[in-house]
């Protein structure tokens, strides 16, 4: 398999991993705002701090609002994860490898592209955003499932789930840290926030992680045990523990592994083996998600340095 | 209402479908009874359904636009152009004919050069034929054959003589728009496929493979096969990719390949370097390798050429092919059929007056009103003048241009392209077209069942490319016998 192309499936994957997330995160936002009452203040901003774009909409947006946040996570062009962008980048993806994945893949992921660039107004807006982002979310398992069924699991579909794990591995850890980082500090006052519990649910309904959390934790929902549950639950498949173990599955399938393989082990390792309960209480939560972020990116980078670097190939 | 064929008059044309008003000719009858029975609103929502699938299997051409590179849906009109079988046949055999010549031709250019000794072609022409390349001088390649895919533009003119316009020998394209235009067809009008003999066109990446393989050096039952692109801002980036997956070979960019010490070209994989057998280039020659023709490419393989010189790759089609594009030399193919082969051409050329001949100029320049000028190693229709449509000022502007460079322009009459019954709008309206059928020659030579159906979606416009606005359909070789 050339190099080159292997780097495009895996960046397929990640593209569409990263629509699918967006979408999903915005949906749950979207509707935790309609329940809550009008005098507590809902930040978007931090849901535009999860993709770790801040800089870039501070440039281009001087209101911090609902309308200019879902803009810029939906449509905006000049954000090279909004939704539009993400698609259309995964479509230039598979343009190129169309040799390489089942002609169906192509479809979908053309359509998906053409479907979200020409209905994004219905997502902008309040009314049709539901249907416009669960559609983007259908339309992006329709994928997954086409290529897990449809796509003979050889090193192409190896770098397909690599990219999409460890996508959705580093969108999960940025979910909960932003998360954490405005649930779990107590204001000043040491006030409990009523709306705690309401919040929580919604990162996990992000992470269609509700009803599993519900059959496999069986307690309240509490911000310790739904970081715990977001990050180390091996059997749920969009908990940060269980993508890596999947990175780790495609790595161990492919040549000339040992430099990916090791970090992603080790990556795996750290975050099962964190005690959370202990990084809450001394708040360094935020620094052991940081240090995983880090840690994710070397995966990534010792993927390319091995597999798409040109000139290491040769 | 549905369509009256009675109202449909392509007068003064010759008309692929109709013979008169009212009369269709034998071959076409089944498809026009069938297109009178729909009616015009069923005939726009087939006409939907056609648009939606193309844009549905991402059919597209790239077009370079206001500095930017634009994927734009392939342009398709589907009403089908129709060719007796028995017709097409004799096409077919002086299809053959032709590239046997030609590879002939070119294998004696870059070797004995018995043509110009035996004063059948001057030798002149060489000089300024700018696809000749003297890097491939003494090289043999497999089989005596140089070109192994050609696209050969076929026009008809008024009386319905089918004529050879041009052969394009260097990388032509088109190919996989015929093969999707069958696709598209077969999903739109599934019903007269039932009941109709139309020859089926989608043998054309085995055969392909099949040619490929039998020109690599080393024979075995899996050679790895290699189509080279420029990229995916190419306008035939597409085309490059469809036929990569059709025919299960490893799509790659010059950045893939590595030429190593031992003259063998390698593809960078994820296991490390893999060689490769045979490379389907889509680059032009001048950019294939910087160490031996333009040293500025980045799109191309350094020490490409070395390694087909010393028989490592093979490559299709072979450097220095294009030599036989050259217009002038193009109107030498019917003398080289008979030096060659010794037979008359089955399909003949296009008259041509050779500009550096002084008596044909002199002729070109009494006729600049009546005739098409050429320049002769353009393709893609430019830099040509079309008399009858010219100003008195670009005519005098091409006068001086034919004085200056006489080697450079060759003319023709300006011939009566063939129409054929094309929806614009509301109905049906005769609209120009050519056609070009492709060849692959190996061990064996093989012709498509038709071949791509260019149609100029103007009206009275004679220019069929589509970055032009031409539009293409697709092409049914009917066994009428049957």
């Amino acid at each position: 398999m050339l190099s080159r192309v292997a780097e495009r499936v895996y960046w397929l994957a990640r593209y569409i991993e990263r629509a699918e997330n967006t979408a999903r995160m915005v949906t749950s936002f979207h509707l935790v705002s309609l329940d809550m009452p009008k005098s507590v203040p809902l930040t978007w901003k931090n849901l535009v701090a999860v993709t770790g774009n801040d800089a870039v909409f501070d440039e281009h947006y001087q209101r911090e609002d609902e309308r200019n946040c879902v803009k810029f996570l939906l449509a905006d062009h000049y954000n090279s994860s909004s939704i539009v962008s993400s698609l259309k980048a995964a479509r230039e993806n598979v343009r190129t490898t169309r040799d390489l994945v089942p002609s169906e893949a192509w479809e979908v992921v053309n359509e998906l592209h053409l479907f979200a660039r020409n209905n994004i107004d219905s997502g902008l807006g309040k009314r049709g955003r539901y249907q416009f982002l669960s559609e983007v979310v259908q339309r992006c398992q329709t994928l997954t499932g086409l290529l897990a069924g449809c796509m003979s699991h050889d090193p192409a579909y190896d770098f397909i789930r690599l990219g999409r794990n460890l996508e959705r591995a580093d969108m999960a850890s940025r979910q909960i840290d932003v998360g954490a980082f405005r649930l779990l500090k107590r204001p000043e006052d040491d006030s409990p926030n009523p709306y705690e519990g309401l919040l929580w649910t919604s990162i996990l309904r992000s992470q269609s992680g509700f009803q599993m959390y519900r059959q496999h934790v069986k307690r309240r929902i509490n911000g310790v045990d739904v970081v715990r549950f977001l990050l180390q639950d091996i059997p749920f498949p969009r908990a940060v523990a269980h993508s890596l173990d999947y990175v780790r599955g495609a790595i161990e399938r492919l040549p000339r592994n040992e430099v990916p393989l090791r970090l992603a082990l080790q990556t795996r390792r750290h975050v099962l083996g964190a005690d959370v309960d202990q990084l809450v209480k001394e708040e360094r939560l935020h620094a052991f998600i940081d240090t995983l972020q880090q840690e994710i990116g070397g995966v990534h980078d010792a993927i390319a340095d091995t597999w798409f670097a040109l000139d290491k190939a040769a | 209402m549905s369509i009256d064929w009675k109202s449909y008059d392509p007068c003064p044309f010759y008309d692929e479908l109709i013979a008169a008003p009212g009369k269709p000719r034998p071959v076409a009858r089944r498809l026009t009874e069938y297109l009178g029975s729909l009616g015009d609103q069923e005939l726009q929502v087939r006409k939907q359904a056609a648009d939606h699938a193309i844009l549905e299997m991402g059919i597209s051409f790239t077009v370079y636009s206001e500095g930017e590179n634009i994927d734009r849906a392939w342009p398709f009109d589907i009403v089908p152009r129709v060719i007796p079988k028995r017709e097409w046949e004799a096409v077919q055999a002086g299809l053959v004919q032709r590239l046997t010549a030609l590879n002939l031709f070119i294998d004696d250019v870059y070797n004995d050069q018995r043509i110009f000794r035996d004063k059948v072609l001057p030798k002149y022409v060489l000089n300024k034929a700018r696809n000749f390349r003297e890097q491939c001088r003494g090289i043999k390649p497999p089989h005596g054959v140089w070109a192994h895919i050609c696209g050969s533009d076929l026009v008809r003119d008024g009386d319905g003589t089918l004529y050879v316009l041009e052969d394009n020998l260097r990388v032509p394209s088109g190919v996989s728009y015929m093969l999707e235009n069958r696709e598209v067809t077969k999903r739109v009008f599934p019903e007269i496929f039932e009941n109709s003999s139309i020859l089926p066109v989608d043998e054309y990446p085995t055969q392909l493979f099949d040619m490929l393989a039998a020109i690599s050096p080393r024979p075995q039952d899996y050679p790895e096969i290699a189509v080279l692109t420029p990229g995916i801002f190419n306008s035939a980036y597409f085309e490059h990719s469809f036929l990569a997956q059709r025919m299960g070979a490893e799509l790659v960019e010059g950045a893939d390949l590595v030429v190593g010490d031992d003259d063998c070209v390698y593809m960078r994989t994820i296991e490390g370097l893999e060689r490769v057998d045979v490379i389907y280039r889509r680059i032009d020659d001048d950019f294939m390798d910087p160490e031996e023709f333009n040293p500025d490419s980045l799109l191309g393989v350094p020490g490409l050429m070395r390694a087909w010189r010393n028989g490592k790759v093979g490559l299709a089609n072979a450097p220095g092919s294009g030599v036989a594009d050259d217009k002038v030399i193009y109107a030498y193919v019917p003398a080289m059929i008979k030096y060659y082969l010794d037979q008359d051409p089955i399909i003949p050329n296009v008259p041509t007056y050779l500009c550096v001949n002084e008596k044909d100029r002199a002729y070109v320049l009494d006729h600049l009103d009546e005739l098409v000028v050429k320049p002769a190693n353009e393709s893609g229709g430019y830099g040509m003048l079309v008399g009858p449509h010219a100003s008195k000022k670009q005519r005098a502007e091409f006068a001086s241009l034919v004085k200056k460079d006489p080697r450079n322009y060759i003319a023709q009459p300006t011939l009566s392209l063939s129409v054929a019954p094309t929806l614009c709008d509301e109905s049906l309206e005769p609209r120009h077209l050519d056609l070009r059928p492709f060849v692959l020659q190996g061990v064996r030579t093989d012709v498509t069942a038709g071949g791509l159906t260019r149609v100029a979606m103007r009206k009275g416009s004679l220019v069929v490319n589509s970055s032009q606005g031409g539009g293409s359909k697709d092409t049914w070789i009917v066994d009428e016998e049957d």
